[in-house]
Order: structure tokens, then sequence, then C-alpha cells
């Protein structure tokens, strides 16, 4: 063989290898879902749960509630979630230049915390707005609120990467301080669920939260991995992107359009969830490189699988009690989040 | 082909770097080298025609205005090997090679992918002399193999207007002489090379023809025994120059002191 076709032969295992893992990835998401389904206060056996998805064979009445009015939303929303926030981890991290972005870097977060917070304890609302949706509505709006100041300022000041950063820092802060005093003001119930919001929840998933995500996703992902080319080239620096004839500005720009987006949906529906949209990357990144056609799609499976674990470890960590899923994202994801670190570092 | 610029107005903040500067005609097959001091505005000027800085007047391609056509078809005329070529990344310099064809594009207007495109990208990397490194991650490269692989990114999608904007400066003697006759090479095949160079000597020995900036303006151009006189050096440069005619028609540049201001 010559040397020519050992290098191809070589690139083709490669990237065979790739969507190797990306489907691997796939499938342990999809398993830990069905984790999510078993786990619970009240056992349900697999068989129950399966017979109960697929209308297949006798349920009793009970096991067939529980798996679609209360397990079912709370598993699916944490596979989405977890998904959304990996996947503008991902694109955020690569347009931003900056292993530590992630949508909490820009304060979307925290402006959505805002948003919650002026729902749930000064009761203003979106006219129209049902009031079980209030808090999530007020959240979204604040986040694109965010979004839209960053995006006007970027613009007005030319949306160099540094610029976003620090704008986004000083929305963060801002955003902080302003539900700070918030709290101040809040009566104990309205401060004690405002506290329990911001940790990051799955209980009140419900099925329509799940479709207003699943269908920004629905709507970004396709532009996201259209996009996958020209975000690898943005690995290889900015500068050279240019050369290779990429609008970076404007590349980085939509980019954080969609991720911005991505980010308020989640954040919105169940709270500030941390951490994996900046440990599902780095794991995905790790595992598949840098080649964004691989990349992209091996961070949703990669954020998918993390969050749904998180759900099944929030309710079996401490027994009879549901832990806030925010934190044991952090809580179990940094101890793995270390060793793949060190795994490689020491490679 | 031919590439005309006139009446270029390049500005940065408020300050006009380049200021109507208007160039004798480039022809096809000719390797150019931009020269001059610092802040002379070599860069400014060559990110310009590659259309990477806003500018106005005419930069004119064939007599088609290069700047009024459609994005990816611009890229697809234009090769650019930037200054700086820092690189952190785990890719490999096949893959940049790969994303280098299709982030702006692709060839003929379509993403080229698997093994089609490792091929084509393992060619010129055969070509530049580079197919040893195809496996290398880019972040482990040298500066010197940086630079090499930088010019077989530029011309993976064969452009008619290559852009180098100073292409030797991290590399040793031998890969200097490479990569300017390789160069040479590139332009006699029917392209127009233009090169920012520091280095006089190197500009004497390859270019065809030096363009001397100062303070954005233009200050001399023609072949290098008409430009770099002893005259023009002390008046751009600064420098008492010594230009020593050698085989060929060539000149050999010796600086021996600054000149009296």
């Amino acid at each position: 063989m010559s040397a020519v076709e050992a290098i191809l032969a070589e690139q083709t295992r490669r990237s065979q290898r790739r969507v190797q893992l990306v489907a691997l990835l796939a499938i342990g998401a999809l398993a830990s879902v069905l984790l999510d389904l078993v786990s619970g206060p009240s056992g349900l056996p697999l068989g129950q749960v399966l017979r109960a998805l697929t209308g297949l064979g006798e349920v009793p009445k009970a096991a067939e509630v529980i798996v679609w009015q209360v397990r079912l939303p709370v598993a699916v929303m944490a596979l989405l979630v977890g998904a959304a926030l990996s996947l503008s981890g991902a694109e955020m991290q690569t347009v931003l230049d900056n292993p530590l972005a992630e949508p909490f870097t820009l304060g979307i977060s925290a402006s959505a915390a805002l948003g919650a917070g002026t729902a749930i304890v000064l009761g203003l609302a979106i006219p129209g707005i049902p009031a079980l949706w209030a808090v999530s509505a007020n959240a979204f709006l604040f986040a694109l609120l965010a979004l839209g100041l960053l995006q006007l300022a970027a613009a007005l000041r030319g949306g160099g990467s540094e610029v976003v950063i620090l704008l986004g820092i000083a929305v963060n802060f801002t955003a902080a301080a302003l539900l700070a005093l918030v709290q101040f003001v809040a009566s104990p119930d309205a401060l004690q669920q405002l506290v329990f919001w911001t940790m990051g929840s799955l209980v009140n998933a419900r099925w329509e939260g799940i479709a207003v995500l699943a269908l920004v996703l629905a709507l970004c992902l396709p532009f996201s991995l259209a996009a996958s080319w020209r975000l690898t080239a943005l690995r290889l620096g900015a500068d050279q992107a240019q050369g290779f004839g990429l609008d970076v500005a404007h590349l980085r720009r939509w980019t954080l359009v969609r991720v911005s987006l991505l980010a308020a949906a989640s954040v919105s529906m169940v709270g500030v969830i941390g951490f994996v949209g900046l440990a599902g990357p780095h794991i995905a990144r790790m595992a598949v490189g840098e080649d964004h056609r691989f990349l992209l799609p091996a961070s949703l499976f990669t954020g998918a699988l993390l969050m749904s674990l998180a759900s099944v470890a929030s309710k079996l960590l401490v027994p009879g009690i549901l832990l806030p899923v925010g934190i044991v994202t952090s809580l179990v994801g940094l101890p793995v989040f270390f060793a793949l670190i060190l795994r490689g570092s020491a490679r | 082909m031919s590439l005309d610029i006139r009446g270029l107005t390049v500005a940065r903040g408020t300050r006009k770097v380049i200021d109507g500067l208007t160039l004798p005609t480039f022809a096809m097959g000719e390797f150019a080298v931009i020269a001059g001091p610092n802040a002379a505005g070599k860069s400014t000027l060559l990110r310009a025609i590659a259309g990477l800085l806003p500018s106005t007047g005419e930069v004119l391609l064939e007599g088609q205005p290069l700047h009024a056509l459609p994005r990816a078809e611009m890229a697809r005329l234009i090769g650019f090997m930037p200054q700086s070529l820092e690189s952190r990344s785990a890719l490999t310099v096949l893959d940049s090679l790969t994303v280098a064809m299709n982030a702006g594009g692709g060839l003929a207007g379509r993403a080229l992918r698997g093994p089609a495109a490792g091929r084509h990208a393992l060619e010129v990397l055969e070509r530049f002399g580079l197919a040893d490194l195809a496996l290398r991650p880019m972040a482990a490269l040298s500066g010197g193999q940086r630079q090499a692989v930088g010019l077989a990114q530029a011309m993976i999608r064969d452009p008619k207007l290559l852009l180098l904007d100073e292409p030797t400066s991290a590399l040793d003697l031998a890969r200097q002489f490479q990569l300017l006759s390789e160069a040479r090479k590139l332009a006699c095949e029917g392209r127009i090379v233009i090169a920012v160079l520091h280095d006089l000597a190197l500009a004497a020995q390859w270019a065809d023809r030096v363009v001397l900036l100062e303070g954005g303006a233009l200050r001399a151009s023609g072949a290098p025994a008409e430009v770099l006189t002893p005259q023009s050096l002390s008046q751009v440069y600064g420098i008492e120059a010594r230009v020593e005619r050698c085989s060929e028609g060539r000149v050999m540049v010796m600086v021996d002191g600054l000149s009296q201001p």
C-alpha cells in the first residue's frame, strides 16, 4: 500500500470511529432515558414501563399514569435540556474561542432567573399568558432581552469575541444584582420558590414545555449542522478562517442568536442548570475531536446523556427525596469531568 | 488575467491607513512583492485586496470589480495566507486542508467529502512536500511547518490570485528558498502572486516586481533593480544601503547603517 493510500485509510478509519462514538453516545442517552423511567419512588419493572410506553400488552392503570404523566415528561425534558445546553455550549466555545464559554457566560441564565423573579416575586406577567406559564414566559423574555442587548452592543462595537464576553459578564452581574434586589423585597414564600427555581428542577416538566423546547431545538439544529464546516474553520483561528473566505462576524452573530435561543428556551423551562453546557462539549471533544460534523452531534448526545443521568441520580442519591437536578449536575458531573481531564492530560 | 487597483482607500477608525492608492496593473504570471517600512500599510493593502477589510476604490480582476462578487465566488478566486498562523487546534493538517477547501464553499460550489476530499488535500500536501505531516495535529507543528501548511491551505482551491502576508517570517533558509521558488512557480503557472516581504534581499532575489510603500502611499513600483536603489532606500527606510548587481539582472541589497536625518 502506498503512503497516500495508508494515510487515506487511516483517515477513513478515524472518521468511522467518530461515527461509531456518536452512535454510542446516542444509544447511551436513550438507555439512560429508560433508566430514568424505571427509577423513582414506586418501583416499576422495565417490562411494565416498556408495555406502558408502547401500548402493547396489559398494564395497570397506575403504572400507565406514572409513566406517561410523571416520569416520561421529566425524562424527555432532561434529554432535551441536556441536548440544547450542550449544543449551545459547543457552538459558543467555538465562536468565542474560549473553552470556558457556556450559556451562563453571556448572562443568559442570570437574565432568565431575573425574569423568573419578576413573575414569582413581583407577580408581573406578560398579558395573555396563562398563569401556569408566567414564570417560563418571563424567563424567556428576559433571556431574549439580554441577547438583544448583547447583539446591539456587539453590532455597535464591531462584535469581536472579547467584546461579546465582556458584555456578557456585565449583563450577568447586572442581572444578578437586580435579582438580589428582587429577592430582598420578596416575601418568604416567594423567596423560597425563587431559590428553588434558580436551583434548576425537572419536576415541573410538562408536555407543552417539552413541545416548545423541541421546536426550538428542531429549528436551530439544521442551521448548526449546516454551519459545521465553517465552525471547524474557526478552530484554526479567526484570521485563517477569514482567509478561507468566511464572513467571521456574520457567522459569530448568527451562531450567538441560535445558541442564545437554545439556552433561553432550556433555562426558562427548568431553571438554572449549571455544568452541562460546559462539560458536555468538552467530553464530546475528547471523544471525537474538533471536526464539528462529529462534534456537534456528539455534544448534543453527551449533554442529553449527562442530564438524563443527573435526573436518575436526583431520584436515587437521597432515597425518598427528589434533589433539584441543577445541584446534581454539578455534584455528579464535576468528578467525572475532572477524571476525564486528568486522563486526557496524562496521555 | 490582470489585477488593477485604483483609488483604494482603507480606513481604520477615523485614520486612513491607505489613501487613494493606485498601482500599476499586475499581470498574469507575475510574482510581486510589497515592501516598505513598518506601518507602511503593506498588510492592510493585502487584506483590502483580499476583501477582508472594508475599502473604497476599485479592485478589478480582469476588469471585473472583485469585491462585488458573491462571497463564495470571491473565496474561490483568492487564496489568502495570513501572517499569524497560530493554532491551538487538535485538527490534523489533512483535516485543516479539507476545512480550508469546504468552509468557504468547497470546490465548484460544493463540499468535497470522504476519500475524494482526502485525496485532493493529499495531492496539494505532496506538491509542497508536506505529505508526511498529514496526520499531525496543527497545534503540534513548528512555526515553519505551520507557514508551509498555510501556503497549502491557501492553494487548496486553486485560486487565480494568491496573496501571502509575510510568508517566510518563520522559515529557515532552505524553507524560504523552497516557499519562494514555489510562489514563483505558482505565478508562472498562470496566477498573480503578491507577497508582503520584509526582507529586501529576498524581494530582490525573487520578485518580478517590487511595490514600495510608505505611509500608505506608493513610493516606487517596478523591477527590483529599478526600485531598490540607494536613494529610494534612504528615503523610505532611512538607511545607508549598497545595491550590487549580480547575474541575470538581479540585485543584492546590503545595509551599512542608518542614513543621517
